[in-house]
């Protein structure tokens, strides 16, 4: 177990340099930097001045050199400095980051709290009224884009309670908390319930046809311990995966949300450095998503052994 | 049937009925069928593949899946009260208490994320107003019961570590672990190698002994039936056929579908046997259950069939030493043997 988890911390940063290789090379085929973007809003080019200002940014080394000067940086924990604000480019992604966490915290806590069950009960009740009922709204969410639930819920928040949630880092009550947090979370977690839902309902159909449910029932077990106790545990491990794939994708869902909804966190702030093509802010934000991605997946994989007893890594 | 015999029955089942419906229609799993089980009795249920066993043994546990199928008449009787009549809870509290039953996969009927300890304790904790410590002790004493061979250790291991042997004598403990009345158990040994089978059916014969255990015993295998069943009941097309004392079906077979049955039983060939002799079969297949014909469900594919039996369902009648039989001729193959 050791040996697996000491090749799989290799693997991840063998996965993580190819990122950061692809990241860097991607952003630099994208037409234009900011010294481009700035000259040209200016409307005047004096191409030395410019040729100065790329110098000075470092933009007119050899691309391996930027490439080696950025990961160099990184391994001593320096991110570079934001061409935009000037300030280190640090400062400006950590104050960001528990804002994103605790949204995207909250999505999957909302996808996982409400499909997980609601898949249970749908499959208890294939083929009934509610299970139709619940199939429809699942379906309704896969199919729902999570901007425009955005703005539906603040549109009807507006029009109903003349009132709408605005973005305050300090909130003072529970309630505004609630409103700046877990609205803006459902509205991005409502896609991820949705889809937890329906594997939930298909893993647990096709668990609840085995032979060991029938033991279950043979021996006395109530109904609700059979559903949760005995079938839910084996139904869980696709569930857990789609979560785990869910959360990567989640990053996604939350720049348009955190956009509609006005809430200064990662998401968004990466389509704005990537507008000014503000490479250091760029570069680290997607290696931290990255990390994130390829950490989750890590955890996932644990989870598995954890649950399954099947399923031993490296024996 | 004798007062005295139906005093120690544990369990009568009386005219059972039990349906199916489907797509293509309703068919009757089990049409009419009586039997009882008494303390320490062994009786063996046999019959081909769809002809009603395992459904009947379902129904006594009040399991069949509903929807489609549906329990429609007769009554269960075990231990005086009639399970048809009781409530989801109070058959809960049955179940795996007073009846257990033991499915033919050791291999998937075992839950697979948990200990077999757990699985064991559970049955006990369920039915039982003890520790969860006391559970585990008495589980891994079942486990010993069983032999399995330190059964402290298997206890902590999950079914897959256990071969399917192993997983089948863990089910015997679980079932066992209340002490029942009465134990179902379908095609126990259908889905292990001969050398195992043969200890699996000592170890309930065995466990029945002690524990004064009622066992029905589905089967197709009449090798297993002469071995360990004192009655036996022979199904065809979700009705019972023939009922005789394990001797009695064995010396004078009446209905010709359990002729045919034991002539199909493979001979251990002699050394001077022609190696290209024929198994005997039956001819045929088992009829739909959706479309039976009008009279013996038989007829079409017995040697013997009259005109009568293809227009009229024979009775079961007795010939003698409560040996019932199902079939217009089976007077006169009674006379003839």
């Amino acid at each position: 177990m050791l040996a697996y988890i000491v090749r799989r911390l290799f693997l991840m940063l063998v996965t993580l340099f190819g990122i950061s290789v692809i990241i860097f090379v991607l952003l630099r085929i994208v037409p234009g930097n900011i010294v481009d973007i700035l000259f040209d809003a200016a409307g005047y080019v004096d191409p030395a001045d410019k040729a100065n200002l790329e110098k000075e940014l470092g933009l007119s080394d050899p691309i391996v050199v930027q490439y080696l000067k950025w990961i160099g940086g990184l391994l001593h924990g320096d991110l570079g400095y934001s061409y935009v604000s000037e300030k280190s480019a640090l400062q400006e992604i950590l104050p960001r980051i528990p804002i994103t966490a605790k949204l995207a915290g909250l999505a999957l806590l909302f996808s996982a709290s409400i499909g997980i069950p609601l898949g249970v009960l749908s499959a208890v009740h294939q083929g009934t009224r509610l299970d139709y009922a619940l199939r429809v709204v699942s379906l309704s969410g896969l199919s729902l884009p999570s901007f425009w639930l955005g703005l539906l819920i603040l549109m009807a928040s507006v029009s109903m309670l003349g009132w709408m949630p605005i973005f305050n880092p300090n909130p003072q009550t529970w309630a505004e908390a609630f409103a700046i947090y877990c609205i803006p979370a459902m509205a991005v977690g409502f896609r991820s319930a949705a889809l937890t839902m329906r594997i939930t309902r298909s893993s647990m159909l096709e668990i609840l046809r085995q032979d060991y449910i029938r033991t279950a029932r043979a021996k006395g077990a109530s109904e609700s311990s059979v559903n949760y106790h005995h079938a839910l545990k084996n139904a869980v491990l696709p569930v857990i995966t789609v979560i785990g794939i869910e959360a990567a994708f989640l990053i996604g869902g939350l720049i348009v949300t955190e956009t509609v909804f006005n809430i200064p966190g990662v998401a968004r702030f990466l389509v704005e450095a990537l507008r000014w093509r503000d490479y250091p802010i760029v570069q680290n934000l997607v290696m931290l998503i990255a990390v994130v991605v390829v950490v989750v997946n890590f955890a996932v994989d644990m989870l598995y052994a954890a649950i399954d007893p099947r399923i031993r890594y490296g024996d | 049937m004798s007062g005295a015999s139906k005093a120690e029955a544990v369990l009568e089942v009386r005219n059972l009925k039990t349906v199916f419906f489907t797509n293509s229609g309703l068919f009757r799993a089990v049409d009419d069928v009586s039997f009882s089980v008494r303390r320490g009795e062994t009786l063996a249920i046999v019959g081909e593949s769809g002809c009603g066993k395992s459904v009947t043994a379902l129904s006594v546990m009040r399991l069949v899946p509903d929807p489609p199928g549906k329990i429609v008449g007769g009554e269960i009787i075990l231990e005086g009260k009639n399970l048809l009549a009781l409530d989801d809870e109070a058959m809960r509290k049955i179940r795996g208490n007073r009846i257990s039953m033991i499915f033919q996969e050791p291999m998937t009927s075992l839950n697979p994320v948990m200990r077999i300890g757990d699985q064991i304790t559970e049955a006990l904790r369920l039915h039982q107003d003890i520790s969860g410590k006391d559970a585990w002790k008495q589980a891994v004493d079942m486990l010993r019961l069983v032999r399995i061979p330190e059964p402290e250790r298997r206890a902590q291991e999950y079914p897959h570590q256990l071969s399917g042997g192993m997983r089948q004598r863990a089910m015997i403990a679980m079932a066992l672990a209340c002490r029942p009345t009465l134990l179902i158990a379908d095609e126990p040994t259908t889905a292990l190698d001969v050398t195992i089978q043969a200890q699996i059916l000592a170890l309930m014969v065995d466990l029945q002994k002690k524990l004064g255990t009622g066992l029905i015993l589905i089967t197709h295998d009449l090798g297993v039936v002469a071995q360990t069943a004192q009655r036996v009941i022979v199904m065809y097309a979700g009705r019972k056929v023939e009922e005789a004392s394990v001797e009695a079906l064995f010396e004078n077979p009446l209905h010709p579908y359990t002729r045919g049955l034991m002539a199909s039983i493979p001979a251990v060939p002699s050394l001077d046997a022609k190696a290209d002799a024929r198994l005997v079969e039956i001819p045929g297949m088992v009829p739909s259950l959706t479309k039976l014909p009008t009279g013996c469900a038989f007829a079409p594919r017995c040697r013997f069939a009259v005109p009568r039996c293809r227009e009229e369902y024979p009775p079961l009648g007795d010939f003698g030493g409560r040996h019932l039989a199902a079939c217009w001729r089976a007077g006169e193959m009674a006379e003839a043997s």
